[in-house]
């Protein structure tokens, strides 16, 4: 409880510090606003030479699309800024401080730092998922919903254990440049059904980055194309993660000495 | 020869002594850091193998090829992709907007040469680096995708020169962009609709031959094209003699505009500078 009470807190101190820099909100709608476009010339270039991708109709993709923005918003508001400060703080040794605190250290280092303005790509996300949910004009009953939301935090749990385990090995591997750019990068084949990947590829952006878990398996919910077997196998993988993840840091930890203490 | 030619010839002499002693550095310098180059080259990876991947599946799915394009050459055009990007990495506006920012340019106006030229160079040397770094990812991609590509020695030839002639464009360009930032410090904004501009004119996206028709006319109109899609083009594509050496004429034509956009904005924009924070 006492947990979840700081995390709240550290939220609040976050957004409001962020709202100080309001420029940086028409900047992020602007960003948003040419990601979506791109998407969406991508999306009508695909279409414009055939009608299904690997079994995707184009309303389908879009929902796709609109997933991964939100995700991506998601990721970078809340996941990304926590775990850059991170290895910051182990380079320098300041995670000192940190450790200190009588919290949880896996809760206090996940929570402290929020970039609100991502939060625009959330919307934006949501936006699209919603045209395109529109067009397809199926009947989403409460249990579909249900699933689906049940899948997205699934979804995002999953890559806040990525980036966690990735983080963590900054214990030992003191430069991680670039760890940003990389994500960046492979984060894209979220755009498209993890389907249409060749095998090493369709496995190594399920289990070892899990992309596929975090975009893919919801879009499979509101596109009724999830069968339970995939929805199981997400919640378990989402619980063995998550505690290989705690293992993990814990041992990391036990690594870390203080750069400058 | 008389004086004047021979303070010319000096000046030459010691202008490429300088490229080649700032390139040495920088190579020294880029292989140095080799893991975290190769980090920041396999997440350059991921862009193509995706479009890579979305157009093979698109061309097996209308029974082997899409437009006339078949998965054997979007498999070469992307994995040339890989360097030609590479060879497009430039000194960016956002680094000019931190050399102000920051103050960093009242030192480098001090020093004896442009500050372009130490750019240019610097960046140079890194493209060596990235170049023999990058011959092992085209080999896996190769092993990977299975390319079907066919050269000839003049295609290789203008290829090893149109990537040079790439990169010249792209930096005078970017540099020029980067005089904006003498104005205003928030330069973003510009940028990224540059980029999205750049991303569908050049081929970054796709080959342009998937664009529609009116996309590929006006895409010869602008500088991009000469950056990306022309090199690619040049050793996958089946160009001509002639294609091939009006590309490279068409690609000085673009460094000369460069050269020029960039001399006239800088003269402009250096009488704007009043140091912040230097």
């Amino acid at each position: 409880m006492n947990a979840i009470r700081v995390s709240l807190l550290h939220l609040r101190i976050g957004v409001m510090n962020e709202l100080q820099y309001r420029v940086n909100f028409a900047l992020q709608v602007l960003q948003s606003l040419l990601a979506v476009a791109t998407g969406l010339v991508v999306l009508w270039l695909v279409y414009s030479y055939t009608a299904e991708l690997n079994g995707w109709s184009e309303s389908e993709l879009l929902a796709l699309l609109g997933i991964q923005i939100l995700m991506g918003g998601l990721i970078r508001a809340l996941v990304q800024p926590n775990m850059l400060r991170l290895m910051d703080e182990v380079r320098d040794g300041k995670l000192d401080y940190a450790l200190t605190k009588p919290v949880d250290a896996q809760v206090l280092v996940s929570v402290r730092q929020v970039e609100v303005w991502q939060a625009v790509d959330i919307v934006a996300g949501a936006v699209v998922l919603l045209v395109a949910l529109t067009r397809l004009g199926g009947d989403l009953g409460p249990a579909n919903l249900a699933v689906f939301a049940i899948a997205l935090a699934l979804g995002a749990v999953m890559i806040y254990c990525f980036w966690l385990v990735i983080t963590t090995v900054s214990f030992w591997v003191v430069r991680m440049d670039h760890v940003n750019e990389l994500w960046e990068g492979v984060f894209q084949t979220g755009r498209f059904p993890v389907g249409i990947y060749p095998g090493w590829l369709r496995f190594s952006v399920t289990f070892l980055v899990p992309i596929a878990f975090a975009v893919t398996v919801p879009a499979e919910a509101v596109t009724s194309r999830l069968d339970w077997q995939t929805f199981v196998l997400a919640a378990v993988f989402a619980v063995v993660l998550f505690a290989f993840t705690r293992w993990f840091w814990r041992f990391g930890l036990r690594n870390y000495t203080g750069a400058s203490a | 020869m008389t004086e004047v030619a021979l303070v010319q010839e000096g000046r030459f002499r010691a202008l490429f002594d300088f490229y080649v002693t700032a390139m040495r550095t920088s190579i020294q310098q880029g292989f140095q850091y080799r893991v975290a180059h190769y980090m920041y080259m396999l997440g350059m990876v991921a862009e193509p193998v995706i479009y890579l991947v979305v157009w093979s599946t698109i061309a097996e799915e209308s029974g082997g090829s899409v437009n006339g394009l078949t998965p054997g050459y979007f498999a070469a055009y992307y994995i040339v992709w890989t360097l030609v990007r590479n060879m497009n990495i430039v000194f960016t506006p956002y680094g000019w907007e931190w050399r102000i920012r920051e103050g960093e340019l009242s030192g480098q106006l001090l020093r004896p040469l442009h500050p372009i030229h130490y750019d240019l160079a610097w960046f140079a040397g890194w493209k060596v680096v990235v170049i023999v770094l990058w011959l092992p990812i085209a080999v896996a991609l190769s092993l990977l995708f299975d390319p079907s590509i066919d050269v000839r020695p003049l295609e290789i030839l203008v290829f090893a020169v149109a990537i040079w002639g790439a990169y010249l464009i792209r930096s005078f360009n970017q540099s020029a962009l980067g005089m904006i930032t003498f104005w205003t410090t928030r330069v973003g904004a510009i940028f990224q609709l540059y980029i999205m501009f750049e991303l569908l004119l050049s081929g970054r996206l796709v080959p342009l031959q998937l664009m529609p028709a009116w996309v590929e006319t006006l895409a010869w109109l602008l500088p991009f094209r000469w950056t990306f899609f022309f090199p690619i083009q040049a050793l996958v594509g089946d160009l001509s003699d002639q294609e091939l050496l009006a590309g490279l004429a068409m690609q000085a034509f673009w460094t000369c505009v460069g050269i020029l956009v960039f001399s006239l904005a800088w003269r402009k924009a250096i009488r704007q500078y009043s140091a912040v924070a230097g």
